[in-house]
């Protein structure tokens, strides 16, 4: 195996009893594609629906039935594949799969083998301030299986073929990640990838994206070790779990003096353990081979270039152009391209106004409160425009950063024109120096010993303006009340 | 009435259209002679008597209004690979138990709506896998030919041997086929019929239950070249549903038919020539030869260099695709179940007993070449040699040859039981697989009957999609041979 070895950092070792243990990870993620048909079916590709009621004779199998491939999901293949940088195949082949199953009707899985549609690709994970790339090494269509449902007859199964024969792109990436976190941050940024190239809903709960996870351990710089493949997981969350607790078993194994067994596994999350599902030997042999009711899958260069040129702005680009033409800071262009609907949310506010501004609003306030609320940005209750309004208010002086947090709570529970709540709540900042010199001047003669103080301490002067903005409600702009308390103390 | 079951297709469609007789006296002499012949010849394993009076209705309304179709009236038998809507398809296997499809094949859908009328489903060898129809699981086809002076009866060949029966036996004007071995032209060679096996591609699979999907291919079985011509033009068509279907005009086949072979190049392969061949194919072969000649063709001797490994490369990737092709006959979903404690015991339990012996031998053998470590040195290997093959034909075709001239069969019909040894039986093939290899068309004419009276059929071999020019020459063979009839013993 030729593997372009990526050393994990330190602080991604795990210590054991017997030195520092590095974790050596690969996923193959598989993706629904996001299309109304299946890959060879007209038959409708939408999730749930009463059991097999998206199901054509193509999907059941039925005596005499062909294929036909969808275009849509060619399609969908290639966009994926150049939002992964990587090369398209203008040749690739379909195989069959074969093996016995009572949710795979044809007795194989139409998938392609040898030649994928899609080959090496790279994705850019950030790591916190770190940057890691993160190779794909194919991306290849493939057929789902339906679904067997055991717990509605004691002694029989019921099968559900509603899936059978929807679009997965498997996407395979290189073993180049070294911890938990990496894990979960290259399959975060995939789904990112894949939700703004509209290729895949991403949605994890109802299966249209999961991951087999392949784990190894070895001793920093030895040869790669045996891998395990725990199957199917369907959660960001599980899936750092699993290779967490896979990585300490193996560990704990080799530790022991024993060796791995090359073996597919399943993650329990309850027990927060993995099990054995089947042993090497046990493996199926698949007997691939190309489908011959299918014409090997061709198109031109002109083809992908016109699909290239229709791709939308990904994250990677996104960010770039955040950082370079708004003046963002990595960082938080990066927390802002996460979620195109974030970013989308964040670019309305942003529009005319000050970026970085925006930036903060949408990310500190915004983001933090959806976040304490369990909401998604499409279920925010405040939307762009009003919190554009806030912004305005801010930029303009019309209210305090301090009056605007307060504002933005009464927008995020109540709603509302944020200038007409500013207008009726009487929450605009006062500039007028008439009003605010009398709030001034009664702290002063107020506090004879602190205004002696504040001429040799300046650093007394903030006191003085929180009385100042108590006495007003917050309402006197802090930088007029600085400047004229200045002016009467005296201050050096 | 039984007259009428001895007209040609063609005879019969100028008939009906002339009003001599009507489309329902031409179907009920049919099913007469069905209901007369079937228990000694079993070459129908459903008659659809019903369906074929009502369908002839509906022709001779139309045939009074002149509003005809291409084969309007014309009463056919369907192989049982055919899905048929609402009529037993069952492949002649037992795994298919009690199937029948919602849904209507691509081929015979274009037959009923060119007007042809349906008189039941033929017998056929198991998933169309034999060369005998032995393997059929309801019982053997009996070829109406026996040998003079005998009452043995002999096997119609396979695996369309009920279509090849039911035309011999005048029980069907013609009859649907399929073809991935030489299951069309064997038969016809064995029975005095006509059969043809069009370019790969030509007609749709749809609803055709696969057997080896590279080679599979449906054609027309029937009493005459011109008969061929005339179905081949309604089967044919390409297909959304296939898309192994090629998107090329359907000529109208049978304006040619008489044109001659005059000018043309006709290729004659040494390598067919075999050891051990018997003295009357050899005699027949040069007969052949010499019609054509008189008729004005160009006799030119070819080179086939990789002919000999034909047979045993078919023979794994025939059965590599039936290994994956027949793994949905599981008893999951329709036809047999035989329960079992669990789901594997009850797939052994069902495929155990729902497929014979010889389908069961081919999915073995496909299941092994396929293997992890034996797929280099088998399937492979075999798609290298059929590339080689491929490359033979194009060859000679590039060198000026129009087509190429050999017998069907090494050997005239057999008896039931008298093949046991599957190789043996395989050798039977040794003539038509090549074809199939290549995905070109070929065409069995009868030529002549061996000493004990039995016929025996020429092959033509063409270029791709030029049935053409196999119809021009098939017929310059029926010409010159006459036509075969045998003696109704049945009926």
């Amino acid at each position: 195996m030729t593997v372009h070895v990526r050393d994990a950092k330190p602080d991604n070792l795990i210590k054991g009893a017997t030195g520092d243990w590095e974790i050596i990870i690969g996923l193959e993620v598989h993706a629904q594609v996001l299309s109304e048909a299946k890959l060879f079916s007209g038959a409708s590709a939408a999730y749930g629906g009463e059991p097999n009621a998206h199901v054509s004779l193509v999907d059941a199998a039925m005596p005499g039935m062909l294929p036909v491939i969808n275009e849509e999901c060619v399609k969908q293949a290639i966009r994926t594949g150049l939002g992964l940088k990587a090369e398209i195949n203008l040749r690739s082949v379909f195989d069959r799969k074969n093996y016995f199953y009572p949710d795979l009707p044809q007795g194989y899985q139409i998938s392609q083998y040898k030649q994928p549609v899609v080959g090496e690709g790279v994705v850019l994970v950030d790591i916190g301030e770190e940057t890691i790339e993160v190779g794909i090494e194919r991306l290849h269509l493939e057929q789902d299986a339906g679904k067997s449902v055991h717990d509605l007859h004691p002694a029989m199964s019921y099968v559900d073929l509603n899936r059978s024969g929807v679009a997965l792109m498997e996407i395979v990436s290189r073993p180049d990640l070294r911890s938990a976190e990496e894990a979960r941050a290259y399959v975060t940024k995939l789904r990112s990838i894949l939700r703004y190239l509209g290729t895949c809903d991403g949605n994890m709960e109802q299966g249209s994206l999961r991951a087999d996870v392949n784990v190894s351990v070895r001793k920093p710089g030895a040869p790669l070790g045996t891998r395990c493949e725990i199957k199917n997981i369907n959660s960001i969350r599980f899936i750092g779990q699993a290779i967490e607790v896979e990585a300490r078993r193996q560990i704990a194994i080799l530790e022991d003096g024993g060796t791995i067994d090359q073996e597919t596994r399943l993650f329990d999350p309850k027990e927060g353990v993995t099990r054995s599902m089947r042993s090497k030997e046990e493996a199926h042999d698949y007997r691939y081979f190309p489908d011959p009711d299918l014409l090997p899958l061709e198109f031109d260069q002109a083809y992908v270039d016109a699909l290239a040129e229709a791709l939308p702005e990904l994250p990677d680009e996104k960010k770039a152009r955040f950082v370079e033409d708004l003046g963002l800071k990595p960082y938080d262009a990066g927390v802002l391209v996460a979620d195109k609907a974030t970013a989308d949310y964040f670019e309305a506010v942003a529009a005319g106004r000050d970026a970085k501004l925006a930036a903060n609003w949408v990310i500190n306030e915004l983001l933090g409160a959806l976040n304490k609320a369990d909401k998604t940005i499409e279920e925010s209750p405040v939307s762009a425009d009003q919190l554009g309004a806030v912004v305005d208010m801010i930029a303009d002086g019309t209210i305090s950063g301090k009056i605007a947090k307060d504002l933005f709570e009464i927008v995020l529970a109540e709603g509302g024109d944020p200038r007409a709540i500013v207008e009726e709540r009487g929450m605009k900042q006062v500039t007028d120096l008439s009003a605010i010199e009398a709030a001034v001047d009664e702290i002063i003669a107020a506090n004879p010993d602190k205004v002696e103080q504040a001429k040799t301490k300046p650093g007394l002067i903030g006191w003085f303006v929180g009385q100042v903005m108590k006495a007003t409600g917050g309402k006197a702009n802090p930088q007029a009340v600085n400047q004229m308390l200045r002016d009467k103390i005296g201050t050096e | 009435m039984s007259d009428l079951t001895h007209l040609t297709l063609a005879e019969a469609r100028d008939g009906l259209k002339r009003k001599d007789f009507k489309a329902r006296e031409l179907a009920d002499a049919y099913l007469a002679a069905i209901e007369a012949a079937n228990s000694s010849l079993n070459a129908y394993i459903t008659v659809t008597a019903d369906k074929a009076q009502s369908m002839a209705q509906a022709s001779d309304k139309r045939l009074q209004t002149g509003d005809t179709r291409p084969l309007e009236g014309i009463p056919l038998g369907i192989k049982d690979l055919f899905c048929t809507k609402g009529v037993h398809s069952q492949a002649a296997s037992h795994v298919l138990d009690g199937f029948k499809p919602d849904y209507e094949s691509t081929v015979t859908a274009n037959l009923w709506a060119d007007g042809a009328v349906m008189l039941g489903k033929l017998n056929m060898d198991e998933f169309a896998m034999g060369s005998s129809n032995e393997t059929s699981y309801y019982g053997p086809v009996t070829n109406p030919w026996r040998r003079a002076g005998s009452n043995q009866s002999l096997v119609p060949g396979g695996s369309s041997g009920g279509s090849a029966s039911a035309v011999a036996g005048f029980l069907c004007a013609g009859a649907t086929a399929t073809d991935t071995g030489g299951s069309i032209r064997q038969p016809a060679g064995l029975t005095g019929t006509v059969g043809t096996k069009p370019t790969y591609g030509r007609c749709s699979r749809w609803g055709i239950v696969a057997f080896a999907s590279s080679l599979d291919q449906a054609g027309p079985l029937a009493r005459t070249v011109r008969d061929n011509a005339i179905l081949l033009r309604s089967m044919a068509s390409v297909d959304e549903l296939d898309t192994t279907s090629v998107d090329k005009p359907v000529p109208d086949y049978e304006a040619v038919v008489g044109e001659g072979v005059k000018g043309l190049k006709i290729g004659i392969p040494k390598e067919y020539r075999m050891d051990g061949m018997a003295d009357e194919i050899e005699a027949l072969w040069q007969r052949g030869i010499e019609w054509m000649r008189d008729a004005g063709a160009e006799i030119v001797d070819i080179s086939l260099p990789h002919t000999k490994y034909a047979l045993p490369a078919y023979y794994i990737v025939a059965p590599a695709e039936a290994s994956s092709n027949l793994a949905r006959y599981d008893g999951v979903r329709y036809g047999l179940r035989v329960p079992g404690d669990d789901i594997i015991d009850m797939y052994e339990k069902s495929r155990s007993a729902g497929f014979g012996a010889e389908v069961k031998r081919r999915v073995l053998i496909g299941t092994y070449v396929l293997s992890s470590g034996y797929y280099d040195a088998y399937y492979l290997r075999a798609q290298k040699v059929r590339t080689l093959i491929k490359r033979d034909f194009e060859t000679v075709f590039a060198e000026g040859v129009d087509a190429i001239l050999t017998p069907t069969t090494p050997n005239a019909a057999f008896a039931p039981g008298e093949i046991t040894d599957p190789v043996a039986m395989y050798l039977n093939d040794i003539f038509t697989v090549t074809v199939n290899m290549a995905g070109l068309p070929g065409i069995s004419v009868p030529a002549g009957l061996d000493a004990a009276g039995l016929p025996l059929g020429l092959q033509l071999i063409g270029r791709p999609f030029d049935e053409e020019t196999l119809f021009r020459a098939g017929q310059v063979i029926e010409d010159a041979a006459g036509r075969f009839e045998p003696e109704n013993w049945w009926a």
